[in-house]
């Protein structure tokens, strides 16, 4: 029976602006070169340059650092290293940031060891851009070398169950029946192992810090690329003993994240630094080979397990994960859960473990876990459809869940189904030979259609925004959180144009900025929810002093009136029993007198709601691929992604999320890889050229689809996110296209020409 | 057992402080002077001398087209351009192209078909989508593509990107949704020289 939980259709209105394709208010800005990123500010006074010396081993010990060779260059000003960096906060506990998993954060330049290669070791500072680079690349460092191991399949022995430790981590579900009895006794059985290798984020903007010493005690204007200006403070704060005041961080754009921003960088903590050393403004740039000494998509080998009985029901699903992580901290990502919520089956077992290797820790990456699960159990799930006999989508809807069987609640809602119905009637998905190789195009290139579902979190996180309604009638409202890309300036002008019925042009939304109201970082999709509901909750306080002004003016048309039986449409405030009954809210302010109308909004997870109902997002994937089989090269010539993620605020900036969802599941799924060379414990491809990922012309016709889900229970908003959702399901729905097409089914990321040959 | 290993300079021989000099730029229509190193790239002369910063720096290697500007109007990789060599040259860059109140065509296209998502790849993009248009070699979806492969977009805006240059390039009459040409221009249309 469906738990689909439903909720009345709102009436909508021709001056609604939630739920309209409105452009991008940052736009005009973007794409003129206005918009400033943390490198591009101002400051007063000169600027100074730092530029970064990164370690060439992956474990040893600094025994000498030549400085004095460097220092003698005119215009070096100085180099910095374990040698010389001042006695900083002692505990972990003042490293830890808000996203840290559990261990010992790495503390930049605090000590001699190295622990991965490409460490920061020092930074030099210099009085222009050139001669700093120039100074970091004469600086002689030498080092005692120790043996390091960075082989994840030679070091399974090592490998232990993930511990808790990092908020949103969840432990795999509790085993349930008899696994192995089940999967032997079982007519149609799959096993198989997954594997793909790290992966780095790499946005296109390099992490950065511009620091303007403001000449005022420590006062300083932090500029960073990040995805959360206060995580990165109360980091900053607690590391250098500093005042919010003095450490105010600013992030007005952000060059893309994907999770690399989640954390504070090292660049912030090194700019930072030496600006409180040298008492002067300092930028710090990383180049793009230093973007891979950061976190990234660990390494992960997946054992799955799946039988289904006679009728194509599924009896027995074993998920196991092993990934590696670095010396000192356990990042954990939730891998297998997934397998437990898109399927049921009486028996199933699920593991996650981690192996510690000589390696920087890993980080979230777009989708965290989901991305690396659902591309081994969708790849799997389809493995098995074939055992089955039966059509890889009539096999999905045969298993359909209408419960999370991992916590056995209800969701709040799931719209799977219309994704599968939807997308595959836009695909033409009925047209489809069941049979491998049955297909091919007129140029004689083999044709192969592939499907996947995913699923992702809609969580709330604490967020708070504050609104300013000005004498003249314009609205601001802002909040310290983040655009990587997202859409969230657009999107927060509509909620708060919409709630008090402005229009757009009369509304203007500020983010990234330490003194405004706190917000969570941008990740977990989970921005549009929390900030969204602060943010409509602020206008709603706004709302309230306008209903109570109005009522202050003589004979005033709404006079006894609740606010709950209040509308604020076309700039009015309105009855709803009796429209006619209306004061513009122009008139409101002018009769008051006040200059002015402030409000706070906060928003927040719903305990008891989660305790009662799980919260997700889900979506269907359907790909064509046309593949040579004489080059082995694989092309997407088609992709349908169709997403059920409760109310779209917005479909163009919602839309190109889950395009660049979907560009990025064909990423993972052909192209992305970072090579691991094990003698070295280094990445080798530490660039743009080596490290592959999609141009403009590997993409072709990308569909989306949002099925309509109404959901106020997830949220108070109706909204679950669309940030990660659009990249699930699209890596193991190339692979499957892959099979159909060929016949050959590939288990290991990226599907390069050699695992076709 | 313990190894010892010197990270050796990159280049013993090279000059330690290299002497600035004059360096005078034509950018956007105007002549400006700086002192620079003579090492120094057009994208930091650009960035970090002229407070030009629309140029992006993406990579520093020529990998990425974030620093795609103009030079005489054809497309170039600023970040592999030392700016010492493009003194008398006419460069124009994102700035030069329309401001945030008066939007060039493709500038509007761009913000028009959401064609970018964090936004850092765009002023490379749209200079990189101009120097197509004035190269006026490529009119269909296929040619506009590979033609703007040396551009990297990491949000993966790229049909949006598409659909965005084809409208301009064929002066509005050509439509591309979801990466697919639904409209065909009744005539080849003039290139923008």
């Amino acid at each position: 029976m469906s738990q689909t939980i439903a909720t009345p259709p709102t009436v909508r209105l021709d001056s609604d602006v939630i739920g309209k394709p409105i452009n991008r208010t940052e736009g005009p800005a973007k794409v003129s070169g206005a918009a400033k990123y943390a490198a591009e500010f101002d400051v007063t006074g000169p600027l100074w340059y730092g530029y970064i010396v990164s370690s060439p081993v992956a474990k040893g010990k600094i025994t000498k650092i030549h400085a004095e060779e460097v220092l003698a260059i005119p215009g070096v000003q100085r180099v910095f290293s374990h040698e010389n960096v001042p006695s900083l906060a002692w505990f972990d506990r003042a490293y830890k940031d808000d996203v840290a998993p559990g261990g010992s954060p790495f503390r930049p330049l605090h000590e001699p060891e190295i622990m991965f290669s490409q460490q920061p070791v020092a930074l030099v500072v210099a009085e222009t851009f050139e001669l700093a680079r120039y100074a970091a690349s004469v600086l002689r460092i030498e080092y005692d070398v120790e043996k390091h191991n960075t082989d994840l399949e030679s070091s399974i022995d090592e490998a232990f169950d993930a511990p808790k430790g990092k908020t949103g981590f969840l432990p795999p579900p509790k085993p349930k029946g008899d696994m192995n009895k089940a999967f032997a006794e079982a007519p149609h059985k799959v096993a198989g192992e997954y594997i793909h290798r790290a992966q780095h984020h790499n946005p296109m903007e390099m992490f950065a810090t511009t620091v303007d010493w403001l000449g005022d005690g420590k006062k300083m204007k932090i500029y960073d690329k990040t995805q959360g200006a206060p995580n990165v403070q109360q980091y900053i704060a607690k590391i250098f003993g500093l005042s919010k005041d003095e450490a105010r961080i600013i992030s007005k754009y952000t060059g893309g994240g994907f999770g690399a921003g989640l954390r504070p960088q090292y660049q912030v903590f090194l700019a930072v630094m030496a600006a409180l050393e040298l008492e002067h403004s300092i930028r710090v740039v990383m180049n793009r080979s230093q973007m891979f000494s950061m976190g990234y998509r660990p390494h992960t080998l997946q054992k799955l397990r799946l039988a289904a009985d006679d009728l194509g029901h599924l009896q027995a699903i074993e998920h196991k994960a092993l990934a590696e992580t670095s010396q000192f901290e356990n990042e954990t990502e939730t891998v297998v859960n997934w397998s437990a919520i898109l399927y049921d089956a009486p028996n199933t077992n699920f593991d996650y473990q981690l192996t510690k290797l000589d390696l920087n820790t890993p980080a979230d990456m777009r989708a965290p876990g989901a991305a690396t699960g659902s591309f081994a159990l969708e790849s799997a799930i389809d493995e098995l459809s074939y055992k089955a006999g039966k059509d890889p989508l009539e096999f999905r809807l045969l298993n359909y869940t209408y419960e999370d069987p991992s916590e056995n609640k209800p969701f709040t809602s799931k719209r799977l189904d219309d994704c599968y119905h939807e997308g595959a009637a836009r695909f033409g998905w009925e047209k489809r030979n069941p049979a491998p190789r049955s297909m091919r195009d007129e140029k004689g290139l083999l044709v192969g259609w592939g499907v996947a579902a995913g699923c992702w979190d809609a969580s709330t996180q604490k967020a708070a925004a504050k609104a300013v309604l000005t004498a003249d009638g314009h609205l601001t409202v802002s909040s310290a959180t983040n655009d990587q890309g997202a859409g969230t300036y657009v999107i927060m002008t509509q909620m708060a144009a919409q709630t008090l019925g402005l229009p757009m042009s009369q509304v203007t939304f500020n983010l990234g900025d330490t003194d405004m109201p706190a917000a969570p970082v941008q990740g977990g999709s989970w921005t549009a929810n929390s900030v969204g509901a602060a943010v409509k909750n602020a206008c709603q306080e706004i709302g309230k002093k306008l209903l109570k002004l109005a009522q202050k003016i003589d004979d005033s048309p709404l006079a006894g009136v609740d606010f709950e039986d209040v509308q604020f449409v076309d700039g009015h405030l309105r009855a709803n029993e009796d429209i006619t009954r209306s004061v513009a809210i122009a008139d409101v302010l002018a009769a008051s007198g006040e200059a002015k109308l402030e409000a706070d909004g906060k928003a927040g997870p719903n305990p008891l709601n989660m305790l009662k109902y799980s919260m997700h997002s889900h979506n269907a994937a359907f790909v064509e691929v046309k593949v040579d089989e004489d080059l082995g090269t694989i092309h997407v010539t088609r992709v349908v992604n169709a997403v059920a993620a409760g109310r779209i605020m917005n479909p163009k900036t919602a839309r190109s999320q889950v395009l660049g969802g979907t560009v990025w599941g064909l990423s993972m799924a052909l192209m992305e890889e970072t090579y691991l060379n094990k003698d070295f414990g280094r990445y080798v491809n530490h660039n743009y050229a080596e490290y592959h990922i999609p141009t403009n012309a590997d993409i072709h016709k990308i569909d989306v689809i949002f099925v309509e889900e109404e959901d106020d229970i997830a949220s108070s908003i109706g909204v679950k996110g669309v940030g990660e959702i659009g990249m699930l399901g699209v890596a193991a729905a190339i692979a499957n296209a892959v099979y159909h097409a060929t016949g050959k089914r590939v288990r290991e990321l990226p599907l390069t020409i050699d695992k076709l040959l | 057992m313990s190894l010892t290993f010197l990270q050796e300079p990159l280049d013993k021989t090279a000059p330690h402080v290299v002497p600035a000099q004059s360096v005078t730029l034509h950018v956007n229509g105007q002549a400006r002077t700086i002192q620079i190193a003579p090492w120094t790239s057009l994208l930091d002369a650009l960035r970090e001398y002229l407070d030009l910063t629309g140029t992006k720096k993406g990579c520093d290697h020529g990998q990425c087209g974030a620093c795609t500007v103009l030079v005489d109007g054809k497309r170039i990789n600023s970040c592999l351009a030392l700016a010492t060599v493009y003194q008398g040259k006419q460069i124009q860059t994102i700035e030069g192209l329309g401001t945030e109140d008066n939007l060039s065509p493709l500038q509007q296209a761009f913000v028009d078909h959401d064609a970018f998502q964090c936004g850092y790849c765009t002023p490379g993009q749209i200079c990189s989508a101009q120097g197509l248009i004035n190269e006026g070699r490529c009119k269909t979806v296929d040619e506009v593509r590979e033609h703007m492969s040396g551009n990297l977009c990491r949000c993966g805006a790229y049909t949006n990107i598409l659909s965005a240059v084809m409208e301009v390039l064929h002066d509005g009459e050509a439509v591309v949704d979801n990466g697919v040409l639904i409209t065909i221009p009744a005539q080849p249309t003039k290139a923008v020289s």
